[in-house]
C-alpha cells in the first residue's frame, strides 16, 4: 500500500515564489540534495533529510532566471540560464553568480535537462536540442528551428532508454498537441500528433511520463479532471513513410480532481500516480495517490493553504509548495498485488476507506465523531467561501481565552470558556484544556480571592483532564476545602498521587456532618443503600437492646456457636452505617481511586486514630453488606467492589496496627471483624471441599462422554 | 443442507511416535522432523506447516541426529551407526554408510555445508567430506574416553565443540586435536550426581560455548581460555536440547520437564553496547521431555516424547498480529492413514507395522423426520441405539523391520493393498456369511516394488499404484488374480514421486500430483498421457467465482491444512473437506458467504422463519463437533463416517512425565 508520511517543510521563510510558483526542483549529484529554483532570482541547494539549505545563489538585480538550475552529474557543476540566453556554470565553492563562468547563446533556451549517466542537454524554445559540451565549445553557433511558428513547448522530459538518452517534449498549437521524441543514439526526431478523443475542448493541464518497455507512457491530466494515457513508441516503426503518426490517448482514471483549479500530476511508479488538486470543485486542495491498476485511491492528504499546482517527485520525496512554503512529503509504496487488494494479504485495509469515491479526511476528524462523515463535504463547501479568512484566527482561540483568564472577572471567564468549549474539538484539545486549567490555577495562586470554581468544574467534566495535565488543581481544591471538586477529581483523574488521595481521605473523614449536609455530592455510588439505612434505623435500636444481653464471647474456638449466632449479629452490624450517606459517597470515591500500596502506606499513618476507626467501621459495614448476596456485590450504580474493600481493610490494618490495638474504641470493632473473617474462612473451606467434589463429578461426566469408542450420532448442518 | 447419520469412531488407537530431532532449513523454509520409529517428515513452513514429504521408518534405524547440508541435502544418523542421505525428490533413501564408530549420537554439518561431523559411541569424532553424489570419510579426531553426545561448529569452521560425559572438548579442525577440555560440575544442588551428560553444545562466533546438561544447567564457557563464564540453573531435570538463532542474539533450550526456555542477548542498560544473555521467556507446551528444539528466524520449534511438534512464533519478530503469530501444535500426520470401503462399511487403519480392518456397526432406529429422500431417525445431537457394534475383523501384520508406507482397501471391500519400502502386497478377502478368509495374491510383477500411494477405482476393477520412481502402474483385478495393464513412465529427466492420486468415478481418468505441485492427468482407456500444469488449464466457473469474491476472512484465518477432499456421490455440487479441527461441506449451488455473514454457526437457528434461514444460508457448512479429526468420508447419501483420535487417549499411552510438585497438591 502506498503511504504518505509526515510532511516537513524545507524553508520556514516563504520563498520568493512568483504567482507561478517555483521554477523547479532538481536532483543533485549527491543523494538527498536538491536544487530549488524559485520564480525570481534565487537558486537554493537543500539537504532534505537535514531540512536545511547548504547554499544559495542569486543573480543580479534586473536579471531573471528563466530555467531551473540543474546539476551536471558528470562534473558536479550547477547550470542555470537567466534572461533566456545567458548560461551560468558554477560549483559549490562559488559565492557570487556574477563571477562564475558565463556563456551567451544565440537562441532562447527552454530548459536544461540533466540526469545521471549522461551529459546535460539544452532544449531551445524552437525545439532544437544540443549537448552541453558541444554548445559550450561554440556558444554562438546557429540554432535551427524545429517546431512551427506558433507552436509552444508545453512540457518536456528526458529519459534514458536502454542506456541511450531520449528526450520527449510536448508542444501546443491552437489547441492541438504534438509530441516529439528525440533520440540521441540515432539522432532521429519523431513527431506524433496527440488525438484527444471526444473531449477536444478540454485543456491539458499537466503531463507526466514513464518508460514502459518499448513505449513511453505519457499521462496527461485534462481540465475535465480525468487522467489519460498515451503510449508513444520509442522506436518508430517506419519514420519515412508515415510522416506524422498519430497516437490516441485513452482514459486511465476518471474524475480524480475537479478540473478548474491548477492541478498537477506525477507518475510515482508503474501503478501509482500522485495527483495534486481539489477533489471536489469547491474543496481544499489535496495530494492524492491513486493506483491506476485497480483504480483505487490509496491515500490522500489535504493541503488547506493551497498549492501552486506544481509537483515534483524524486526518489521517495514529493515536493510541492504548500501556501508559500516548500513542503516535502516522503512517500512509500509497497508492491501492491491483487491479493492485497482483495484483503488476502496481511496488510489490513479498511474496506470502507477504499471504495469510497470521495474520501474522508482523517487528519481533521480523528474519530471525535462530532460531525457525521457524510455531512462533512457539504459543510466544507459552505464554509470555504465565507469563513475561510476566519480559519486562521481559530488556532489562537485558546490564546485569547488565556489572556482573558489573566485579567477578566470570574463570570466573564466562565462565559468565554463555555463559548470556547462549544466550538469544534481540535486534535490537541486535551492539551489546550490543560493549558487553560493551568492558566486558571496560576491566577488562583497569585490572587487569593480568585477561585473560578464553575470554570474548573466545567473543565474537569470534559473528561480529558488528568492530574499530570494540571498539577496543583487538587491542591487548590484541598486548600479551599472544595469537597465536590475533590470528589469529581477522584472520579475523573487516573493518575492521582497517593499523598493527594490520602489528603482527600483525611479531609473526607474529618469534615463535620453539618458542613457535609450543605454540600452537593454525587451520590451515585451509595444511592441504593441510603434508604436501607433509613429503613433499618428502627431495627438498630432493637439490635442494641438485644446486644446488651449477650455475654461477650472472647474465645472463637467454638465456631459452631459463633456461626449460629451470626445472623443476629450481622443484622445488628449492617443496620448501622457508621457514616452519613454523603460521607459514604466521598469515601467510595477514595476506594475507587488507583493507588500503589507501598506509596500509600506511609501517608495512611498520618490519619488520626479515631478517623481510622471510623473508616474501618465503614469498610466493615460495606464488607458485611457485600456478604448479603451471593454475587458479593453492593447495590448501586458504581459501588466499590469487594476486592477494593478488602484491600483497604488490609491497608488500614497494616498502616495503623499498633495504634488500633492500643485504642479502646477500636477493640470491639477489631474483634467483630476478626470473628466475621473467621466465620468466612470456615465457609470458604467448606466451599473448597464442595468444589473438589464437583470437579470430580465433572471429570467423570467428561470421561463418560469420551470413553465411548463407537457411536452413531445424528448431525444436522446449518 | 440436511441431516446425516454419523458413525463416530474412536477405536483407532493410533499413537504417533515421539519426536527425536528437528532440523530447520532457512533456505527453503522447511523443517525436517525425525521420529523415534525412524520416520522422517518434511514440513513446509511457508505452506501453512503442511507435511509435504515423508520417509517411512525402519525398526533398526533409530535416528539420533538430523541435519541439512549443502542447502537442500538432508542427512540423518542413528544408533545403528549409519549415516543416511535422503533423496527428497524420489522420496527414497539415497544411500546409507556405516561410520564404523558404533552408534552415532550426534552429527553436525559445517557452516559452509561441505563437511559433516559425527560423534560416535566409541568417543571418536569423524569428519566426512560431502561430495555431490556421496559422502567420503576424511579423518578421525583425537579419540575421547566416552561417547560424543553433541557437536557444534564454530561459524568460521575452524573449531568445533563436542559435548561428552562430564566434559566438553574444543577441537581444532586443522590438527584434529583437542585444544581445551572443559570439565562440567557434577554437583547438582549440593548433591553429587553420578554423571553429568552434556546433551547439547552451541559454539558462537565470539568464541562462547553454550552447553546444556543433565544437571539442569545452561552454562557459558569461554573457549579461548577454557573457563566457565556463567551458569543458569533452569530445571530440576535434564536440559536436553539447544538451538541458536542465525543472528546469535537468542537461543532456546528444552528440558525434560517439558519446558522450553528462551534466552536473549539483551543490553545491560538501555543504549549501552554491553550485552548479556538473559533468560527471558519460559514456555510450557509439552508434558514430556523436549528432546529437540530449533530456532527459525521468527519462531521457536520444539518436539519431544509427547509427539507434538510445537511452533511458537516470537511475538517481537512478527510484524502483524494474525494467525501466523498463533501457536501451532501438530500431532497427526497429514497423510492418510485410514481408508474406507463404502459398500461393505469397512475401515482399514494403518499402523506402523500392522493393518486393522473394522466393520462399522449399525442401528435399527427408525422414525424421525425425513430429510430429502432418505430417513434420518432422531434429531440433531442424538446418539442412536446400536443394534450391532463395530467388529474387529482382521489384523494384518507385516514381516520385517520396515514400516508400512501406505495402504488401501477397495471400495467393494474384497481387496487390500499395502506397501513397505521394499515390497508391495495385495490381499484378497472372501466373505462367506460371517466368516472371512484372506488369500495372498502372489507373483507381483517385478516392477511393483514399493508404492507411495495406492488407489482403487470406484468399481474395484482397477488398481493404481504410484511408485517412488515417478511411474504409475495400472493393474486389472479379476476374481483372485490380476493382470498388469500398463505403466506410465515418469517424465523423462524427472524422478519426482507422485504423492497424491485421484480417480474419476468412471475409472477412465487418473490424476496424480507430484512433489512439485504439478498435476498430471492420464487417460486410462487410451493409455495416453495428458499433462496439464495447473496454471495453464482453466479452473471451473465456481472456483473462478470464489477467487473473484475472495474467501471469508475466517476461512482464510484457519491455520490447519485441509487433509482430505471428497465428493457427494449423488449430489455433484457438494464437496466435503476436512482438516484436524473441523469439517465442511461446500454446496456450490448456494451463494458464497461474504465477510458480514457468520461463517460458522454451531447452533440450530431458533425462532427464525424460513425466509431468514434461506437468506442467511451460504455455501460453507461447517461443523467443529469432531476433533481431532483424522478421517471423514461419506458412506452413502446420508451417512458419514468420522474417525477421531482424542489427545487424552494418546497421552494415556505415553510413559508418565517427570513428576512435578504442583502448588496445593
Amino acid at each position: 500500500m502506498a503511504a504518505l508520511e509526515e510532511e516537513f517543510t524545507l524553508s520556514a521563510v516563504p520563498l520568493g515564489a512568483g504567482p507561478d510558483g517555483l521554477l523547479g526542483v532538481e536532483q543533485c549529484d549527491k543523494t538527498d540534495q536538491f536544487l530549488i529554483t524559485d520564480g525570481g532570482r534565487t537558486v537554493i541547494l537543500y539537504k532534505v533529510s537535514d531540512q536545511k539549505p547548504l547554499g544559495s545563489w542569486s543573480v543580479k538585480q534586473g536579471q531573471v532566471i528563466t530555467c531551473p538550475a540543474v546539476c551536471n552529474f558528470q562534473t558536479g557543476e550547477y547550470i542555470v540560464v537567466h534572461d533566456s540566453k545567458v548560461l551560468r556554470l558554477w560549483t559549490n565553492e562559488d559565492v557570487n553568480l556574477d563571477k562564475v563562468f558565463k556563456a551567451t547563446l544565440s537562441a532562447e533556451v527552454y530548459r536544461i535537462h540533466s540526469i545521471p549517466g549522461t551529459e546535460p542537454l539544452v532544449l531551445f524554445k524552437e525545439g532544437a536540442v544540443r549537448g552541453l559540451e558541444a554548445l559550450l565549445a561554440e556558444p554562438q553557433q546557429k540554432i535551427e528551428t524545429v517546431i512551427s511558428d506558433e507552436e509552444v513547448i508545453k512540457w518536456t522530459k528526458f529519459f534514458m532508454v536502454f542506456r541511450h538518452p531520449a528526450l520527449i517534449f510536448i508542444t501546443e498549437k491552437h489547441g492541438n498537441y504534438f509530441a516529439y521524441v528525440q533520440k540521441f543514439n540515432s539522432s532521429v526526431l519523431s513527431k506524433y500528433t496527440l488525438l484527444l478523443g471526444q473531449e477536444e475542448n478540454f485543456v491539458i493541464q499537466s503531463f507526466t511520463a514513464s518508460l514502459d518497455r518499448k513505449f513511453i507512457s505519457l499521462l496527461s491530466l485534462s481540465s475535465d479532471g480525468c487522467i489519460y494515457e498515451t503510449l508513444i513508441p520509442i522506436h518508430p516503426s517506419d519514420p519515412e513513410k508515415n510522416q506524422q503518426p498519430r497516437v490516441v490517448r485513452s482514459l486511465l482514471l476518471k474524475t480524480v480532481v475537479s478540473g478548474n483549479a491548477r492541478n498537477a500530476l506525477s507518475v510515482l511508479d508503474q501503478d501509482h500516480v500522485a495527483v495534486l488538486g481539489p477533489p471536489l470543485p469547491a474543496s481544499k486542495e489535496c495530494l492524492s495517490i491513486w493506483n491506476t491498476k485497480f483504480q483505487t485511491l490509496q491515500v490522500s492528504k489535504e493541503l488547506p493553504q493551497g498549492t501552486s499546482g506544481q509537483l515534483w517527485y524524486y526518489g521517495e520525496h514529493l515536493f510541492m509548495l504548500h501556501g508559500k512554503i516548500l513542503t516535502v512529503i516522503p512517500y512509500k509504496c509497497e508492491m501492491s498485488s491483487l491479493a492485497g487488494a482483495l484483503g488476502k494479504l496481511k496488510h489490513g485495509q479498511d474496506s470502507g476507506t477504499q471504495t469510497m469515491p470521495h474520501f474522508v479526511n482523517w487528519e481533521t476528524s480523528q474519530g471525535y465523531g462530532l460531525e457525521s462523515k457524510n455531512s462533512e463535504p457539504s459543510k466544507r463547501i459552505l464554509r470555504r467561501r465565507t469563513i475561510e479568512p476566519s480559519v486562521q484566527p481559530e488556532v489562537p482561540a485558546s490564546q485569547q481565552l488565556l489572556s482573558i483568564i489573566k485579567k477578566d472577572s470570574e463570570k466573564h471567564i466562565e462565559i468565554e470558556l463555555r463559548k470556547f468549549l462549544a466550538t469544534k474539538r481540535t486534535p490537541d484539545f486535551h492539551t489546550v484544556i490543560g493549558d487553560i486549567a493551568i492558566g486558571l490555577l496560576e491566577r488562583c495562586k497569585t490572587e487569593p480571592s480568585f477561585y473560578p470554581r464553575n470554570s474548573l468544574m466545567q473543565l474537569i467534566q470534559m473528561h480529558v483532564l488528568s492530574y499530570s495535565l494540571c498539577p496543583g488543581l487538587m491542591e487548590v481544591a484541598l486548600e479551599k476545602t472544595d469537597i465536590q471538586m475533590l470528589q469529581l477529581c477522584l472520579q475523573q483523574f487516573p493518575d492521582i498521587p497517593e499523598a493527594v488521595t490520602c489528603a482527600c481521605l483525611k479531609m473526607f473523614l474529618s469534615i463535620g456532618d453539618d458542613n457535609l449536609q450543605e454540600i452537593d455530592v454525587n451520590m451515585e455510588s451509595v444511592s441504593d443503600y441510603s434508604d436501607a439505612v433509613q429503613d433499618e434505623k428502627m431495627e438498630e435500636q432493637m439490635g442494641i437492646l438485644q446486644n446488651g444481653f449477650n455475654p461477650e464471647e472472647d474465645n472463637c474456638d467454638n465456631c459452631d456457636k459463633e456461626l449460629s449466632k451470626k445472623p443476629q449479629k450481622t443484622v445488628e452490624e449492617t443496620t448501622s452505617c457508621p457514616v452519613i450517606p454523603k460521607r459514604a459517597a466521598l469515601l467510595n470515591a477514595v476506594l475507587h481511586s488507583a493507588y500503589s500500596e507501598s506509596f500509600l502506606l506511609p501517608h495512611l499513618k498520618d490519619i488520626p486514630a479515631q478517623h481510622i476507626t471510623l473508616f474501618l467501621q465503614y469498610l466493615y459495614f460495606l464488607y458485611l453488606k457485600c456478604n448479603e448476596n451471593a454475587t458479593m456485590t453492593l447495590p448501586g450504580i458504581h459501588p466499590p467492589t469487594l476486592n477494593q474493600i478488602m484491600d483497604w481493610i488490609c491497608l488500614l490494618l497494616d498502616a495503623n496496627f499498633t495504634v488500633l490495638v492500643m485504642i479502646p474504641e477500636a477493640k470491639s470493632l477489631l474483634l467483630s471483624l476478626y470473628k466475621f473473617v473467621k466465620s468466612q474462612i470456615c465457609i470458604c473451606s467448606e466451599l473448597n471441599k464442595i468444589e473438589v467434589s464437583f470437579r470430580e463429578l465433572k471429570k467423570l461426566n467428561q470421561e463418560k462422554n469420551n470413553r465411548e469408542l463407537y457411536s452413531i450420532e445424528v448431525l444436522e448442518l446449518f | 443442507m440436511g441431516e446425516f447419520k454419523v458413525h463416530r469412531v474412536r477405536f483407532f488407537n493410533y499413537v504417533p511416535s515421539g519426536i527425536r530431532c528437528v532440523a530447520y532449513n532457512n533456505q527453503s523454509n522447511r523443517l525436517a522432523v525425525s521420529r523415534t520409529d525412524g520416520t522422517v517428515e518434511i514440513y513446509n513452513l511457508s505452506a501453512n506447516y503442511f507435511q509435504e514429504k515423508f520417509f517411512p521408518g525402519h525398526e533398526s534405524r533409530a535416528t539420533e541426529a538430523l541435519c541439512w547440508a549443502k542447502g537442500q541435502r538432508l542427512f540423518s544418523a542413528g544408533l545403528n551407526g549409519e549415516i543416511i542421505e535422503y533423496d527428497l525428490q524420489a522420496l527414497d533413501i539415497k544411500y546409507s554408510m556405516d561410520a564404523f564408530g558404533g552408534p552415532i549420537w550426534s552429527m553436525a554439518a559445517s557452516p559452509s555445508g561441505s563437511q559433516l561431523l559425527v560423534g560416535c559411541e566409541d568417543g571418536s569424532v569423524k569428519l566426512f567430506q560431502i561430495n555431490p553424489d556421496k559422502i567420503q570419510f576424511e579423518r578421525n579426531f583425537d579419540r575421547q574416553k566416552s561417547r560424543i553426545l553433541s557437536l557444534s561448529w564454530h561459524p568460521s569452521g575452524t573449531h568445533i565443540a563436542a559435548g561428552s560425559i562430564d566434559y566438553i572438548s574444543v577441537f581444532d579442525i586443522k590438527s584434529g586435536s583437542a585444544v581445551h577440555k572443559m570439565l562440567v560440575d557434577r554437583q547438582y544442588m549440593g548433591v553429587s550426581k553420578r554423571k553429568c551428560i552434556i546433551w547439547g553444545v552451541a559454539f558462537l562466533s565470539d568464541g562462547t560455548v553454550i552447553s546444556v546438561d543433565s544437571a539442569g544447567k545452561v552454562q557459558f564457557w569461554d573457549s579461548a581460555t577454557g573457563t566457565l563464564v556463567k551458569t543458569h540453573l533452569v530445571a530440576n531435570a535434564d536440559v536436553q536440547s539447544i538451538a541458536v538463532s542465525d543472528q546469535e542474539d537468542s537461543f532456546v533450550v528444552g528440558t525434560a520437564e517439558g519446558t522450553v526456555f528462551h534466552f536473549q542477548l539483551v543490553s545491560v542498560t538501555s543504549n549501552s553496547s554491553e550485552k548479556q544473555w538473559v533468560r527471558t521467556k519460559p514456555f510450557q507446551h509439552h508434558t514430556h521431555d523436549v528432546r529437540t528444539v530449533a530456532h527459525s528466524p521468527t519462531a521457536l520449534i520444539s518436539g519431544g516424547t509427547d509427539t507434538h511438534l510445537v511452533i511458537r512464533p516470537l511475538m517481537e519478530k512478527v510484524e502483524v498480529k494474525n494467525y501466523d503469530a498463533a501457536l501451532r501444535k501438530i500431532t497427526f500426520p497429514h497423510r492418510r492413514l485410514i481408508s474406507c470401503s463404502k459398500k461393505r462399511q469397512l475401515l482399514l487403519f494403518q499402523f506402523s507395522h500392522h493393518l486393522d480392518l473394522w466393520r462399522l456397526g449399525s442401528t435399527v432406529a427408525t422414525g424421525g423426520k425425513t430429510s430429502g429422500k432418505f430417513l434420518v431417525p432422531g434429531k440433531h445431537g442424538d446418539t442412536l441405539p446400536l443394534s450391532k457394534d463395530a467388529d474387529h475383523l482382521l489384523q494384518l501384520k507385516t514381516k520385517g523391520p520396515e514400516n508400512i508406507i501406505c495402504s488401501c482397501v477397495s471400495p467393494c471391500g474384497s481387496w487390500i493393498a499395502y506397501s513397505t519400502a521394499s515390497r508391495f502386497f495385495l490381499r484378497r478377502l472372501n466373505y462367506e456369511h460371517d466368516n472371512l478368509s484372506l488369500h495372498r495374491v502372489s507373483k507381483m510383477p517385478a516392477c511393483l516394488r514399493s508404492a507411495v500411494q495406492i488407489m482403487f477405482s470406484e468399481d474395484s476393477t482397477k488398481l493404481f499404484v504410484a511408485s517412488n520412481q515417478g511411474s504409475l502402474h495400472i493393474l486389472r483385478l479379476l476374481e483372485g488374480s490380476f493382470k498388469h495393464l500398463h505403466t506410465f513412465q515418469a517424465q523423462s529427466g524427472t524422478v519426482e514421486s507422485m504423492c497424491l492420486l485421484a480417480v474419476s468415478p468412471d475409472g477412465n481418468w487418473l490424476a496424480a500430483s507430484g512433489t512439485s505441485a504439478g498435476v498430471h492427468v492420464y487417460s486410462v482407456k487410451r493409455l495416453k498421457i495428458f499433462e496439464y500444469s495447473i496454471p495453464d488449464k482453466q479452473y471451473t466457473e465456481w472456483s473462478r467465482a470464489i477467487q473473484k469474491q475472495g474467501f471469508h476472512h475466517h476461512w482464510l484465518q484457519r491455520d490447519t491444512p485441509i487433509t482430505h477432499i471428497g465428493f457427494h456421490p449423488k449430489r455433484p455440487a457438494h464437496i466435503l473437506l476436512h482438516d484436524a479441527y473441523m469439517f465442511c461441506i461446500i454446496d456450490k449451488s448456494l451463494p458464497l458467504p461474504n465477510d458480514k455473514t457468520l461463517l460458522y454457526n454451531p447452533l440450530p437457528p431458533t425462532n427464525e422463519s424460513d425466509v431468514i434461514r434461506r437468506r442467511t444460508a451460504h455455501a460453507f457448512k461447517i461443523s467443529k463437533k469432531y476433533k481431532p479429526l483424522l478421517f471423514m468420508d461419506l458412506l452413502d447419501e446420508g451417512t458419514l463416517v468420522a474417525v477421531e483420535r482424542p489427545l487424552d487417549d494418546i497421552i494415556a499411552q505415553l510413559p508418565p512425565p517427570i513428576k512435578k510438585k504442583k502448588f496445593g497438591t
